[in-house]
């Protein structure tokens, strides 16, 4: 259908951005892939030499690396099941016919939208706080012992601050594909006198199946680079209890100087992730042809 | 009976669903209320929910500790700059992709031969490559790089189908930030980048490239090409045609982009902690700083977090469907 001429005009207009993006993207990639060939220290930039495969090899029997794997597998799955279960429950909740339904998903949906460094330090300090925090006043007034979340249940802590920002997510996301089930298939499994439980199983599950797919690729793709949350409140500790892969590669290159071993790093979460971004493109390419 | 039982049904699940949603929104209400303690309120055990004095004066003192203002500033320009200038490249691109598609690819003979031709610009680009991180420090260097590097790009487009061109985009976005946090460290550090708010502007504007893209592909492909034709056959000029039916078309999609772009800007909070440090440090680094304790903060901490969070928060209520659109590429409708 496209003239030649229009076919010519468009590549030149998607040229400007195909060119930032390559040049954002793959030149910064190549240059950590030829950086992580290299002894490369910032203190000693003298003594720059290559040394082929050494800093995969010193990264992989690093024990922190292995720790920070662990962690950051850790954090991924925890976080998901929270988020995906109680992202549900919340959907199939505010989907009911119920009263004031605008105002409470506004309510839920809020969190996703607090900037991470603020939830962050919120929820360390006016709710984790052991002395003052609301946490340590509530399991008092239980009768409880207050908990020192970031001493003695460091991931933990961690765990609920990145869950509360991504069960809205998965909320927003679940609700909406909630909204395009059939009214008629409703009214039928009603009328068929479908119990809530088959109901859910047989109706609502197999609906929203692609959604909650979609939900657990895009979640994974930005956990896996969780961030902010841990530089504000744990600083990878106590010791290397929430040391993740993102933070580990940042303390190499940022605070250890070490630019070879950072870049090898960077390439193990780059690995990381396209494994999860491979599953997710061919989700969102079927949905394009379509 | 059962019209009751319906009404006693519903009466249950409002219930339940206002206590999740408080529950889910407590932290923000919490951090918006401490904000009007005095510190020492804040740290009352039992706390306090209501009866507290009420005062603003962290508000105040906001600014006189951190200098509230530039970072709000440099959040609102960043956010903004980078949208901008972010449209103006993918406006074009979007919109070609939408209305001209190319869907047709070459035969596979022809496709062989592309294929050799870029294997060797890639190769003739990778001496020039290696060499040219010699001459990094001329301009020679860069032009022969952008050159060697552009070619085979240029090329690539040339011969692929929409789709594809928009696949790759895509999956640009899906790169962990660590992967390429040492280049441009280096790259921000050799050419005084760092600390900048072009520097940082353009950054935030490459992460949210792809999503820019993609969304205002989504909405200008919901424009119905019919009607450009109609206004052709009617006689429309070319610039009639943009102003009165391009734009009125176009507008909705492209507002939609920009919030949600603005908001995923305002929250970034990868590259905004690391490549910033005073001039162009935006809100995200600011609230950061609270993270060492200086005594009694939390009514301060509390009245910085709402302000850096209040506007986005509004903002993305308005945005719930871009939110989805975006964020799951249109995966999920």
């Amino acid at each position: 259908m496209a003239t030649q001429r229009t076919t010519l005009a468009g590549r030149v207009l998607v040229a400007p951005s195909v060119l930032l993006l390559f040049l954002w993207m793959v030149v910064p990639l190549a240059m950590t892939i030829y950086f992580s060939t290299l002894r490369y220290s910032l203190l000693d930039p003298d003594s720059v030499a290559f040394i082929g495969v050494q800093n995969y090899a010193d990264f992989l029997h690093d024990p922190s690396f292995l720790g920070a794997l662990f962690n950051t597998l850790v954090l991924v799955a925890s976080v998901l099941l929270i988020s995906v279960v109680g992202g549900l429950f919340v959907a199939l909740l505010v989907d009911q016919p119920i009263f004031g339904q605008g105002i409470v998903r506004l309510m839920v949906i809020a969190p996703f939208l607090v900037m991470p460094t603020v939830s962050a330090l919120v929820w360390k300090n006016l709710f984790m706080n052991p002395i003052s925090g609301l946490f340590a006043w509530l399991a008092k007034s239980f009768g409880l012992p207050a908990v020192d979340w970031f001493t003695n249940w460091p991931m933990v802590a961690i765990v609920i601050i990145v869950a509360w920002q991504w069960l809205p997510f998965a909320a927003l996301i679940l609700l909406t594909a909630l909204q395009s089930l059939d009214e008629e298939q409703k009214e039928a499994a009603a009328l068929d006198g479908a119990r809530p439980v088959s109901y859910l199983f047989y109706i609502i599950l197999p609906h929203l199946a692609r959604a909650i797919t979609v939900v657990v690729l895009i979640e994974t793709i930005f956990l896996l680079s969780v961030y902010a949350e841990i530089l504000v409140t744990t600083k990878g500790g106590p010791g290397t209890a929430t040391t993740n892969i993102p933070f580990l590669i940042y303390k190499q290159a940022l605070l250890n100087f070490d630019v070879g071993g950072a870049s090898a790093g960077g390439l193990v979460a780059v690995i990381l992730a396209n494994i999860v971004a491979i599953f997710l493109m061919r989700v969102v390419g079927k949905n394009l042809e379509a | 009976m059962a019209a009751r039982r319906k009404f006693r049904h519903q009466l249950a699940m409002t219930a339940l669903a206002w206590i999740v949603g408080l529950l889910i929104f407590f932290p923000i209400l919490w951090t918006a209320l401490t904000s009007f303690k005095t510190e020492v309120d804040a740290f009352a055990i039992p706390p306090k929910f209501v009866f507290f004095h009420w005062t603003l004066e962290n508000y105040g003192v906001v600014q006189e500790r951190s200098n509230y203002i530039a970072a709000a500033t440099n959040s609102i320009v960043l956010s903004i700059g980078a949208n901008v200038v972010g449209l103006l490249i993918a406006i074009p691109a979007a919109w070609s992709m939408a209305f001209a598609p190319i869907t047709v690819v070459a035969k596979r003979q022809t496709r062989t031969m592309h294929a050799l031709i870029v294997l060797v610009i890639a190769l003739m680009a990778l001496v020039a490559w290696l060499s040219a991180f010699r001459l990094l420090t001329s301009w020679w260097g860069y032009a022969a790089l952008f050159v060697v590097v552009g070619l085979p790009v240029i090329y690539w487009i040339m011969t692929r189908r929409t789709t594809d061109v928009l696949m790759w985009m895509l999956s640009t976005k899906m790169m962990p930030a660590v992967g390429v946090l040492v280049p441009i460290y280096l790259l921000y550090r050799d050419y005084d980048l760092l600390d900048t708010r072009l520097g940082v502007g353009f950054l935030l504007m490459m992460v949210n490239l792809p999503i820019i893209i993609w969304m205002l592909f989504t909405y200008f492909k919901e424009i119905p090409v019919d009607i450009l034709e109609a206004a052709r056959m009617d006689g429309a000029s070319l610039l009639n045609e943009i102003v009165h039916v391009l734009t009125p078309l176009a507008a909705p999609g492209i507002a939609s982009t920009m919030l949600l772009s603005i908001i995923l800007s305002w929250n970034e909070a990868f590259w905004t902690l690391r490549l910033t440090t005073t001039h162009a440090a935006p809100l995200t680094f600011l609230i950061a700083e609270y993270s060492s304790p200086e005594g009694l903060f939390w009514a301060k901490l509390s009245a910085a977090s709402t302000l850096a969070i209040a506007p986005i928060v509004i903002l993305g209520w308005f945005s719930q469907k871009q939110l989805v659109r975006g964020m799951t590429f249109g995966a999920v409708k």
